[in-house]
């Protein structure tokens, strides 16, 4: 009887030894995924690595798409992404490891439509956007601009950032074939601020030359600009949830730690710095 | 004595030598071979190159890819009324995939197709195109009136509800950007080679030659960046067209890498003219300008041709230039306008495809069809140069 007491608590010692032993051990976190994410991500690891010296984050971009192939293939652990898994990304995880993978919202996007800061148009509504984008609307006189060509700039149809806009803006239609693909927001701003006539979308980013639109929801609603509250709130009508996918299998322990403080309000404080919107307060979690 | 010593000690060199010759023999045999097999081994891997290409296009050519928005979906708790192979094909999976599967994994994977079934939007899942294959021949190479819009029309928007994969904006953008920059490149590269091999006097050559050799140095992808951000802007205020990112500014960004190339090889084709047949051009009292184009430019020509095939080559394998200047898919040949060249697009797209599926099809298709543009344009230039060899044999 003592000695079966006395084996449990020497197992017990030996499993706290093993535990500390394992916590010790640096962990790596491996983080790939959506470029849009990117650098969010990297301010995440940075902030997270310098309070808990005993987990490194590696984080790397290449697309959304990248990263749930990676997911799939196991060479990474976390798969960041700017638009929701597809169906045969489902399916390509559920052959890979028999679940599906688990997915976190992680932060708010709101998607920014500029114009050429010569453009005398202010506003825009959504409907005449996608007659814009869809190459229906081809001169900015008719929606109230000078007498002058439209000049579309769009994003590579592999960004997150491209199937965003044309699911919710464009309703599933296509591009209009004219328009010019760009390889990043930034390329994007840089292209609009030398085009008086272009017009182009992406992130709340700002760069010279260019002005954000104000954005209404019909005809007779008010212009709402891209701002933290508007987008928060559900106001502005172009915005985004931003995700993180990952294998449940492996959703324990110091990954699902670094989740939980991604979702914590410390986290969330981060999202913010780097231009991204925070989470509503019911979607995150605090303990 | 020591003529008979003398005698043996030539006997034993002779020996020495004649076995010197012998490995040496053995040495060379070996490193020939050696060299031989590196070279089979390098259209080996051309070859085989060719082939992964090939192989990953071929479901296209056999039609055995289906691109088709709606499939009738088989339920869930329908699993047991189909046969297995109706499964795995209706899966998508490949054979040796779906062996290491359990019924409760099919299942799970019934229940994703039909939710992704079910997310279709409605006026999607009604419209003509939904059940159509669109990676049919007749949908890549001919234009097709697809809803929404008012004609017929050649169309890439390989990411869409009804993937629409017509090849031929690409094909005519890969064109387009090709000869802008070899319409650019050919006059001034040659009339250089010209100039400096013929004209210019040696201390000339001797610094014009590697300055213009020197622009093969830059990257494309700094090219590139200089011509979205100057040359671009510039051209515009000169041409007042339109568009400012169009195929005109990417074809003569393009040019920039072209010139040295296509200089280069036509000089040293030109160059290589014998200065016997040139001073006998003088000697019967012909110009030096008259020397240079009526003698050695029509004997180097089959090295003009080559170099100028060679630059059509890079032309149409570029991809960095234009990806950074203009990546429109539009269907037209106005060359103010943009273009999306079949480089461009594989590289833009392939890190972000399903692997297997339709597009990724698709992109390899372009790759065989580029491998294809290249092979036609080599053979072209091997057949015009054997025809311009038989006509300058007798010349040299």
């Amino acid at each position: 009887m003592k000695t079966k007491k006395l084996n449990a608590v020497t197992a017990g010692m030996l499993g706290m030894a093993l535990a500390i032993n394992t916590a010790q051990a640096a962990t790596t976190i491996i983080q790939k995924g959506s470029d849009t994410l990117v650098i969010l991500a990297q301010k995440w690891a940075e902030v997270y690595m310098s309070k808990n010296p005993d987990v490194k984050i590696q984080v790397t971009g290449g697309g959304s798409g990248t990263g749930f192939a990676a997911l799939q293939n196991n060479t990474t652990h976390l798969c960041d992404a700017s638009r929701p898994i597809k169906a045969k990304e489902i399916q390509a995880c559920i052959t890979a490891f028999g679940k599906r993978p688990t997915e976190y919202k992680v932060a708010l996007d709101g998607l920014s439509v500029y114009v050429n800061s010569e453009n005398p148009i202010k506003e825009l509504t959504v409907e005449q956007l996608e007659l814009i984008f869809t190459g229906k609307i081809k001169n900015w006189k008719e929606v109230g601009g000078p007498d002058a060509p439209i000049v579309l700039y769009s994003r590579e149809n592999n960004s997150g950032t491209y199937e965003f806009f044309k699911e919710h803006v464009l309703k599933g239609k296509d591009f209009a074939s004219s328009a010019q693909t760009m390889p990043g927001t930034a390329a994007l701003i840089q292209a609009v601020g030398k085009d008086k006539n272009g017009i182009g979308y992406g992130g709340a980013a700002y760069g010279t030359g260019i002005k954000h639109l104000l954005v209404k929801k019909d005809a007779g609603s008010p212009g709402v600009e891209p701002t933290e509250e508007n987008v928060v709130n559900g106001s502005y009508p172009i915005w985004r949830y931003l995700y993180i996918y990952v294998n449940p299998a492996i959703d324990k322990g110091e990954i699902h730690k670094y989740i939980e403080w991604i979702l914590s309000d410390e986290g969330q404080a981060v999202v913010k710095e780097v231009g991204y919107y925070p989470l509503p307060k019911n979607l995150r979690i605090n303990k | 004595m020591s003529k008979k010593f003398s005698q043996t000690e030539a006997s034993i060199q002779s020996v020495t030598e004649r076995r010197g010759v012998y490995f040496r023999k053995v040495k060379e045999r070996i490193i020939e071979s050696l060299m031989y097999t590196i070279s089979l081994s390098v259209i080996a891997a051309i070859f085989c190159i060719f082939l992964f290409v090939g192989k990953e296009a071929l479901p296209i050519f056999t039609g055995k890819t289906n691109s088709a928005l709606v499939q009738d979906p088989i339920k869930p708790e329908d699993i047991d009324k189909y046969s297995p192979e109706q499964i795995r094909i209706y899966l998508g999976l490949p054979k040796s995939k779906f062996k290491k599967l359990d019924k409760e994994t099919l299942i799970a994977l019934l229940e994703v197709k039909m939710e992704a079934f079910k997310e279709i939007p409605e006026n999607f899942k009604n419209d003509k195109d939904a059940r159509v294959n669109t990676t049919q021949w007749k949908y890549l190479i001919f234009p097709h009136q697809w809803t929404g819009y008012d004609k017929p029309v050649y169309i890439w928007q390989p990411v869409s509800n009804i993937p629409k994969y017509n090849i031929m904006p690409l094909i005519v953008g890969s064109l387009k950007v090709t000869l802008i920059g070899l319409l650019f490149a050919v006059p001034i590269s040659v009339g250089a080679a010209i100039y400096v091999s013929q004209l210019a006097k040696p201390a000339i050559r001797e610094t014009l030659k590697p300055a213009i050799e020197l622009l093969a140095g830059i990257p494309s992808v700094v090219i590139g960046f200089f011509a979205l951000l100057v040359m671009a802007s510039w051209f515009q205020s000169v041409f007042k067209y339109e568009i400012r990112l169009n195929a005109f500014v990417a074809g003569i960004a393009m040019s920039f890498a072209l010139i040295p190339i296509i200089f280069s090889i036509a000089e040293d084709a030109l160059y290589a003219v014998p200065r016997s047949i040139i001073n006998g051009a003088y000697a019967l009292g012909a110009s030096k300008w008259q020397a240079a184009w009526q003698i050695a430019v029509p004997a180097a020509f089959t090295g003009i041709l080559a170099a100028i095939l060679l630059g059509f080559g890079r032309a149409i394998g570029e991809t960095m230039i234009v990806l950074m200047v203009t990546s429109a898919s539009e269907m037209t040949w106005n060359i103010f306008q943009g273009a999306r060249t079949i480089t461009a697009t594989i590289a833009a797209e392939m890190a972000e495809v399903v692997f297997g599926g339709p597009h990724y099809r698709i992109l390899f298709l372009l790759g065989t069809l580029l491998f294809g543009f290249t092979f036609i344009a080599n053979i072209v230039a091997q057949v015009a140069i054997g025809k311009f060899k038989e006509k300058f044999e007798g010349l040299k």
